[in-house]
């Protein structure tokens, strides 16, 4: 019988330059596989004497276990070693950029129509729409603007033509008419804000013949000048994230609200120090607002004695250029895609 | 409305500096547009006399000046302007000067020493002729400062007044708002009678006494229509941007800025017979001044003589009977003319005057008698002449009716309590009749408010005064009541955000396009159109979307924008009743950006489709149909729930020519309102069974739509079957000529039990057959 140490040797040897794993397989047959040399040699105890077949099985054991740790290491390092080549072969370049399709993104005014809808809905104003074609009576008379007030000239405005198709309509050109439509089918208490297109006849640097403005009303019974303030001024400060936004209420004139206002707010370019977009006033004019005129619930049957109730519009495309730093009003109509791909995140 | 603060400040001198003065303006409603001064910043300029203007021994154009500047000797000065000449009264700049732009030194000029700089306006920064050195009146006084001497430490206001305020459009009237908001005492200009010394009276006749319920005439005789206007009155005509012109004019101009009063000056030599005022008959035409004929409606109030109109009553006069140079006698009108008869005249006329401006807004009809007074004073004394009695008659003057403010609704409407007699006291410096009963307040407003009729009106008077910044800004209480929000419709933001995760940018286009897209897109097209365009490619109101989406396409093309993928979501027009939301959108060029793990591939009809199926979130009901804008062979029109809601397809081949497109980019276009409307998600049992899949592959005619087999097999599919699809379609090689081969895969499953093969199969027979027999489709062998 061989020395079952000088097998151990050689199969650790054998192992050992084993340089991957079917040679190490077979390696493995040769010492520990149906005819290999320990199991032959274990197969030689049977023809042993008992008392030293005890001595030789506890070697040949010994032999074996040996055998199968430095198999297990070896497998482990090869297995290892496999695993890390496989890794190393399927590495990528992850600084390459992704796959797919790319990013769009909202026009500015929709962003900023929808920043403006979400402040106003979270102090519970509903959103209500109207049409953009519409009656002489709910653009101005239903508003208390009269034929021939001179308050028509301030706004420039669009008729269809008198034909089968139209009757002289007129395009809005203000939110307000929103109002009363909603008022005339809606009971008070009342808390509505109105996004939507507006139309001027008008066209320069600082116009467009088209714009959007957001109308918002509130019909309670205890609703005041100093609510009006407090909504507004909360509005501006949130919409802005400015907390020390200084904000400012004039005395004004439209012809639906009295007392009417103009509301001003610091100047968010240069922080009120005086520069060009303020006209170096260190205010910004960016809302005009008031107490619902009586003559306008009237048209809609709003008993004036129990019910207050104020009104404002203002002008998207001018807070979302405040907001985000545009200087030339006309980029929003002409959709490049270099202007509006700057707004996607 | 522009005028130089020192005359305000001759009326009323708060003790406010400019600034303070235009602040307290603007927020009390009289908002400060502009303050730009009256001259530039320079110093050390002096009024002085050119003694005697030698030729430069040395130089051809400058002349040596000996300049009397008001001190013991004359100085010498080099001068090249061409106007310098013995005699001639001019501005000075002494060394040491700073002049805008430049500052003045003792210098040689061409060797002879010049002790400072004869001024023309423009080195002064002032307007007027350029050319040669300004001159001064003859009476200016040597050495006086040329600043002062002007007038020049003036700062021009120009207010942006609102159309309720027309007592503000004098400088009375800002006088009076100026000491009700300081408090400043207001010093009004005293007017008295002028003495009459001619006898001649002019027949007058109110035929519209609504239109007109007050007019008043006076002759003049014998004036000097070419006195020379006196330079306070020419400075504060100018300053307040009126040019002057001639003393009768420039007089009756000052009394419109001063007292709010138009007036108008007739040569009486051209007047024929009395005069009438009346509403103008058809065919009835007037030379205005401005050499306009104008041609006059029957709603129009004229000043007529037995002739015929000779003034657009409140608007403007008539050129035949103006006052010239030549006029010697002359006839002052000054009337009160109503807003109402006035309003919205000149504007149709093209015209806009000071005199129309003031009428539509309100005249203060209690102040006629005192302009005409305040004219004829000032006429007397510039022009010369005598005066006759003033003519006056009166119909019904508007009434100022006592209106009940009750303290309790001020302080409801305000969200504050105002002081009571503090409200009172503000009131009446506004020039209101004030009467206090117990909580409440009876105000009578002066004929030269037109703007307080209600209670309100006196509110915001009230809160004005007290200062609007000095009400507090509160959150306001209301019950906390939360919002609807409907889970079945989507909302217009979500919809939008999902068109952006699917890589499209979202435009907004004008609502008024070129007609030529809208009949090139759809020859049938007879969109609503403007009767006041901006420009004719703006006149018609949009039928589709697809028009300003391919113009954006366009726009983006020639700024080499290759790929565009956008979308807009808004209404378009068919009728005031008809104005529906549209959802378009446009893709052109690569599927993909470029990049460099996926092969370039030009976007097509499905890429489109699959964006569409994404946003609604299940498989459309396409059909192909013929759209006059879209290519014949690679359009579809969608239906849901039993109508058509849109279309998808590519740019027909026609419009790509039309509108000079290099490819054709895909387009769709759906009502919004049906795209929003969601199931609300309900829950089904989950099968815990093996579900088994077969794939079919059909052969069937090459035009029959993938969707009719689709919808065979669907409507035949046994209660097992979950899913029923197509993942191929083949066509060419092994085919024959006019076949191809659908690749169906079918996913069955029963939520109770492992289907039998005997199932599986029969299932699959019912749909073998129901595809032959209503597609003739049969199964590849």
């Amino acid at each position: 019988m061989r020395n079952p140490n000088e097998i151990v040797a050689d199969a650790l040897a054998a192992i050992q330059a084993s340089p991957d794993l079917p040679t190490l397989e077979q390696v493995k047959a040769g010492y520990l596989g149906k005819s290999g040399q320990l199991t032959e040699l274990l197969k030689s105890l049977g023809a042993m004497p008992a008392d030293a077949r005890k001595t030789a099985g506890a070697r040949i054991n010994e032999a074996k276990q040996a055998v199968e740790a430095a198999l297990k290491s070896r497998r482990d390092t090869l297995q290892q070693a496999e695993l890390d080549r496989q890794l190393a072969a399927e590495t990528l370049d992850v600084t390459l950029p992704g796959r797919g399709l790319g990013h769009g993104g909202l026009h500015p005014v929709s962003r900023t129509l929808a920043r403006i809808q979400a402040l106003f809905r979270s102090i519970g104003f509903e959103v209500a729409t109207g049409p953009e074609i519409e009656t002489d009576f709910y653009n101005f008379t239903a508003l208390n603007i009269p034929e021939d007030h001179p308050a028509r000239a301030m706004h420039d405005t669009f008729y269809l033509r008198q034909d089968d198709l139209g009757g002289g309509e007129l395009l809005r050109t203000h939110t307000s008419p929103v109002q009363v439509r909603h008022m005339q089918t809606h009971q008070p208490p009342l808390r509505i804000i109105a996004p939507g297109r507006v139309y001027r006849c008008d066209s320069d640097v600082t116009h467009t013949p088209m714009f959007h403005q957001i109308e918002g009303l509130w019909v309670d019974e205890t609703v005041s000048f100093a609510d009006l303030k407090g909504v507004l001024a909360d509005f501006m400060r949130n919409f802005f994230e400015r907390d020390d936004l200084p904000v400012r209420f004039r005395p004004s004139f439209f012809p639906f609200t009295e007392p009417s206002a103009e509301m001003d707010i610091g100047c968010v370019m240069c922080g009120g120090e005086g520069c060009r977009v303020c006209s170096h006033t260190g205010w910004l004019e960016v809302l005009g607002c008031g107490m619902v005129h009586p003559n306008v619930f009237k048209h809609v049957d709003i008993d004036t004695e129990r019910f207050v109730g104020f009104a404002f519009g203002l002008g998207v495309e001018r807070l979302a250029m405040l907001r985000y730093g545009v200087d030339d009003l006309r980029l929003f109509f002409e959709n490049d895609l270099r202007f509006l791909k700057q707004f996607t995140h | 409305m522009q005028f130089p603060e020192s005359w305000l400040r001759s009326l009323v001198n708060p003790a406010l500096d400019t600034a303070q003065l235009a602040h307290a303006l603007t927020m009390a409603g009289l908002e400060v547009e502009a303050l730009s001064p009256a001259a530039p910043p320079f110093n050390n300029v002096v009024v002085a006399e050119i003694l005697s203007a030698e030729n430069h021994p040395d130089a051809d154009r400058l002349r040596v000046c000996q300049v009397d500047v008001g001190e013991s000797s004359p100085v010498t000065i080099v001068c090249g302007a061409p106007n310098a000449a013995a005699g001639l009264k001019v501005p000075c700049a002494r060394p040491g000067a700073k002049l805008p732009g430049f500052e003045i030194k003792v210098v040689k000029v061409r060797g002879v020493e010049s002790f400072g700089m004869l001024c023309s306006t423009r080195e002064l920064g002032l307007e007027g002729a350029a050319d040669g050195l300004m001159v001064l009146d003859a009476d200016a006084p040597v050495g006086e400062d040329f600043r002062n001497w002007l007038n020049l430490d003036d700062t021009l206001i120009t207010l942006k007044l609102t159309p309720n305020r027309a007592d503000c459009l004098s400088m009375q009237g800002l006088a009076r708002e100026v000491g009700a908001i300081t408090g400043a005492e207001v010093r009004l200009p005293q007017i008295g009678g002028v003495a009459e010394r001619i006898e001649d009276m002019v027949p007058m006749q109110l035929s519209a006494p609504e239109a007109c319920p007050r007019y008043l005439a006076r002759v003049v005789r014998g004036i000097d229509a070419q006195a020379s206007t006196p330079r306070w009155m020419a400075e504060r005509l100018e300053r307040s941007g009126i040019r002057p012109l001639l003393a009768p004019v420039d007089i009756t101009n000052y009394v419109l800025l001063e007292l709010g009063q138009p007036m108008h000056a007739f040569a009486l030599s051209r007047l024929n017979g009395g005069i009438e005022v009346r509403l103008a008959r058809a065919g009835e035409t007037l030379e205005l001044l401005d050499g306009q004929v104008a041609e006059l409606a029957p709603d129009m109030l004229v000043i007529a003589d037995a002739g015929g109109p000779v003034a657009l009553a409140g608007i403007m006069g008539g050129k035949p009977t103006s006052v010239e140079r030549v006029t010697v006698d002359v006839m002052l009108e000054a009337a009160f003319f109503a807003p109402a008869a006035i309003a919205g005249r000149a504007r149709r006329l093209g015209l806009s005057t000071d005199s129309s401006h003031r009428f539509e807004r309100g005249v203060d009809f209690g102040a006629t008698r005192q302009a005409m007074e305040r004219a004829t004073q000032l006429l007397l004394d510039i022009c010369g002449g005598q005066a006759g009695p003033i003519t006056e008659a009166v119909a019904e003057l508007p009434r100022r009716e006592p209106i009940t403010l009750r303290l309790a609704r001020l302080t409801r409407v305000a969200g504050i309590e105002l002081d009571a007699d503090q409200v009172a006291r503000d009131l009446a410096a506004l020039g209101m009749n004030v009467e206090r009963q117990d909580d409440r307040l009876v105000v009578t407003p002066p004929s030269f408010r037109f703007d307080l009729a209600i209670e309100e009106d006196l509110i915001e008077e009230a809160v004005r005064l007290f200062g609007y910044d000095n009400i507090p800004a509160q959150p306001p209480a209301a019950p906390s009541r939360m919002l609807p929000q409907d889970e079945t419709v989507l909302a217009d933001d979500t919809l939008r955000q999902m068109l952006v995760d699917l890589d499209y940018q979202e435009v907004i286009t004008y609502s008024f396009v070129d007609p030529a897209w809208e009949t090139a897109l759809d020859a049938g097209a007879r969109p609503l159109l403007l009767a006041n365009p901006l420009a004719s490619q703006l006149s018609a109101m949009r039928t589709t979307l697809w028009g300003g989406l391919i113009e954006t396409l366009r726009h983006n093309l020639n700024r080499q924008q290759e790929r565009v993928r956008i979308f807009e979501l808004g209404r378009v027009y068919a009728s005031l009743a008809e104005q529906p939301m549209k959802l378009g959108g446009l893709v052109y060029g690569d599927a993909l950006p470029e990049q460099w793990g996926a092969p370039s591939r030009r976007v097509d009809f499905f890429d489109l489709k699959g964006d569409l199926e994404r946003l609604f979130g299940h498989a459309l009901d396409a059909r192909s149909g013929a759209h006059p804008a879209l290519h014949p062979g690679q359009c579809a029109e969608l239906w849901a729930e039993g109508q058509s809601i849109g279309w998808v397809g590519t740019l027909h081949p026609r419009l790509v020519q039309a509108f000079d497109l290099p490819a054709a980019p895909v387009l769709f276009e759906l009502g919004s309102q049906v795209l929003v409307q969601r199931s609300l998600s309900r829950h089904a049992a989950l099968s815990r069974f093996p579900q088994v899949r077969r794939d079919l592959a059909f052969v069937l005619d090459v035009r029959m739509p993938a969707g009719e087999l689709l919808a065979a097999l669907r409507e035949a599919s046994a209660g097992c079957v979950r899913s029923i699809d197509v993942f191929d379609d083949y066509r060419g090689k092994g085919m024959p000529e006019n076949k191809k081969s659908l690749a169906i895969r079918v996913v069955m499953q029963d939520t109770e039990r492992t289907l039998t093969d005997q199932e599986v199969d029969e299932a699959v027979q019912k749909l073998v057959s129901a595809a032959r027999h209503q597609c003739d489709a049969s199964l590849r062998a």
